[in-house]
């Protein structure tokens, strides 16, 4: 129910900005350069260029909708929260001689994350007492309890009456209307209820936001980020446990790289190695480096050693390809040249080969390193000491969702910075990329 | 013995069908140190497979090649190769690409110098040597293959429709550099082209050649080649033989195009 809110709200802002920014900004929305002159751009790709204002919304829509569903502090605007505070209504318990009481259920509704929040003291939360309330007159007596936002709570009534259920004292009305076992009643606090053994039941109600154990708020998220920066987490700082995740992708890429490189040429250039080579590789380039991960461990255990290996794994037969793809790149031309210029068969590998190969090593250093990067997340996720993967994967356990939200951020920056280094690496290295 | 003597020179390439195609029948040339033969003929004539087995790229099925009296087995400096177009460094700038024949030779950036400097004035790019090729216009980049080419001090030089991809008025410009060239160098070149004018322009000698087998089918000694040296092309176009020999040759090739069409709709 909530996602298809999510869904719509979303939508409703990707047409809705749209419409309304493109009617107030004209010349934000305008045609620019060369491209006022053309008359069709529908279908011509390089009139497209990417609106900022949209990609600046697209992340304020996103931020946005992320408060607006849950149970933040920054004063945007937020659906419907769970009721919070105290709220009483009436049961009626009547006896088997037709006998009737009337006593008051006060609940206390509190914060379900109250644990995981601290007080100016830096102590964290606790859950709050229970509303004292007078036990009242009649074989009925009043009750207080507690429950947390978004729980769930049956209230044995007969525990202080004078009469139990044993007696025969059944419940036959809440807030004065008459149920059966199994029956609710809507209030604004949220749905009273008979079990159907007949205890009365209280659910206060809960918006539309989501709990913190499933949606932290944004300021929860960045509070963790820093509290993560200071304290780290499992016995390690968050940059340490970012270093062990970059430092095993880092050194299985460049295993993966330094070996695979040269392979990847001995099968452009000679038939032997092309033949050696090429059902091995055929044959593990389709295998997800994930499926190796159960190898991995059983023959290296969970520490470094394994995860290198691992990830030298997935780099290896991308370079590989990458690099017997670079050779047949060369155009014949320029190696007839080189041979006709007097260069020997060592000086056509370093002066024509290599460079001219080194577009199609960038790529498939790009498509390594991303693979990489995933592969180590994943294989952390599975098992390890330390990492970002192994932080989030334990924080799950322990149902810290924050914790889970800073890592998921961070792995994604990280790669995302991570394609940015390769690709200004290429642009310094092979300017002549996409130019001839 | 001076000179570049093709001797008797068949070609036959294998089909994996089991069947073959004759590139070349018994090809006999003698060419001087220092002549200018241009080499035109429709198209799977086999010229440019000519070119290869001269370069060393191809050896032949028959026949033999001498240089200057030794046989040519597989490429060297000796014969330098002009190529249509790509055929540059992009990952070096102007001047490197020029210097890679010494740089090869194992020569020092400095015993190279002068003559890399020299070879840049000569085809005009010295206000371009340290730019990428690939800043390049297609006439420039030409220039920097013929200059790459020259700093080699090749005895022949192949080249393969060199002008080939070029706009018409760099293609006359271009033509004019290779006359002054061959005038100041006194190199021996073999020009491949699919031009009639160009091979008119730049052949002291002409060959024609046929296709299935590729053999020479006319040769021609013209005048033009030497006439163009230093002057306007377009004047000597207006030469009296010009108009007749162009076409000549045409209708030559026409007829020879044609034929191939009627073997092709026959076998059909």
């Amino acid at each position: 129910m909530t996602g298809f809110l999510v869904l719509f709200l979303y939508v409703a802002a990707f047409f809705g900005s749209y419409l309304i920014l493109s009617k107030l900004l004209k010349q934000a929305f305008a045609k620019t350069g060369f491209n006022k002159l053309k008359t069709v751009t529908f279908g011509d790709e390089s009139a497209v260029k990417a609106n900022r204002i949209a990609s600046v919304l697209s992340i304020v829509t996103v931020f946005m909708l992320w408060v607006a569903f849950t149970n933040s502090s920054i004063p945007l605007p937020k659906l419907p929260g769970p009721f919070s505070g105290d709220v009483t209504f009436t049961y009626t318990a009547t006896l088997p001689d037709g006998s009737t009481d009337d006593a008051e259920i006060t609940m206390r509704v509190y914060r379900e994350d109250i644990q995981q929040t601290l007080d100016e003291n830096g102590e964290p939360g606790r859950e709050p007492p229970a509303v004292e309330v007078e036990p009242g007159e009649g074989f009925a007596k009043n009750d207080s309890l507690t429950v947390a936002r978004y729980g769930f709570k049956v209230i044995p009534v007969w525990n202080n009456d004078e009469v139990s259920k044993a007696d025969g004292s059944v419940v036959t009305h809440l807030n004065g209307q008459e149920v059966q076992p199994g029956q609710k009643i809507a209030i604004p606090e949220g749905v009273i209820a008979l079990t159907d053994k007949g205890t009365p039941t209280f659910e206060p109600a809960t918006g539309l936001r989501m709990a913190r154990l499933y949606l932290p708020a944004p300021e929860v998220v960045l509070e963790r980020f820093w509290r993560l920066n200071a304290e780290g987490y499992q016995g390690y700082t968050l940059w340490e446990h970012t270093r062990y995740s970059l430092q095993r992708v880092l050194l299985g890429f460049l295993f993966g790289a330094l070996i695979g490189i040269p392979i990847g040429y001995a099968m452009g250039l000679t038939n032997w190695s092309r033949g050696w080579y090429d059902p091995i590789v055929e044959f593990m380039r389709p295998v997800p480096p994930l499926a190796l991960i159960p190898l991995m461990i059983i023959w290296f255990g969970i520490g470094e050693l394994s995860k290198v290996i691992l990830l030298f794994l997935a780099a290896l037969w991308i370079m590989i390809i990458a690099a017997r793809s670079g050779v047949s790149g060369v155009a014949i031309s320029k190696v007839h040249a080189a041979y006709s210029l007097g260069a020997s068969k060592w000086q056509i590998l370093s002066r024509v080969i290599v460079p001219n190969s080194l577009p199609e090593i960038f790529t498939g250093a790009r498509v390594a390193m991303g693979v990489c990067w995933g592969t180590v997340v994943a294989a952390e996720l599975v098992a390890a000491e330390v990492g970002l993967g192994k932080m989030i994967v334990v924080a799950s356990k322990f149902q810290l969702t924050d914790i889970v939200i800073v890592g998921i951020i961070l792995i994604g920056v990280i790669g995302f910075l991570i394609d940015v280094g390769v690709r200004a690496l290429e642009n310094w290295l092979v300017p002549w990329k996409g130019k001839v | 013995m001076d000179g570049l003597h093709i001797d008797d020179i068949s070609m036959r390439f294998d089909l994996p069908d089991g069947g073959h195609v004759q590139a070349l029948q018994n090809v006999t040339l003698d060419i001087k140190s220092g002549e200018l033969m241009s080499v035109l003929g429709p198209s799977g004539c086999g010229k440019t497979t000519l070119l290869n087995i001269v370069a060393g790229f191809l050896a032949p099925t028959e026949g033999v090649i001498r240089l200057n009296g030794h046989e040519v087995h597989g490429p060297d400096p000796e014969r330098g190769m002009v190529f249509q177009q790509g055929a540059l460094f992009e990952w070096m700038n102007v001047r490197d690409n020029v210097s890679f024949g010494p740089d090869m030779k194992g020569m020092s950036r400095k015993e190279s110098a002068e003559k890399v400097e020299h070879l840049l004035d000569v085809v005009g790019l010295q206000d371009f040597k340290e730019k990428a090729v690939y800043e390049l216009s297609g006439g420039m980049q030409q220039r920097v293959a013929l200059a790459r080419c020259l700093a080699n001090d090749p005895d022949v030089i192949l080249m393969d429709e060199p002008l080939g991809a070029l706009d018409a008025l760099t293609r006359e410009k271009m033509q004019s550099l290779v006359l002054d060239l061959w005038k100041d160098t006194g190199k021996t070149i073999i020009l491949i082209t699919h031009s009639v004018e160009e091979a008119l322009l730049l052949g002291e000698r002409l060959l024609v050649m046929a296709p299935r087998p590729g053999r020479v089918h006319k040769e021609y000694r013209l005048p033009f080649a030497d006439l163009g040296v230093g002057a306007d092309l377009r004047e000597v176009k207006k030469h009296e033989d010009y108009g007749s020999t162009r076409e000549e040759i045409l209708s030559m090739i026409w007829n020879m195009e044609e034929e191939i069409m009627g073997r092709a709709e026959e076998s059909a």
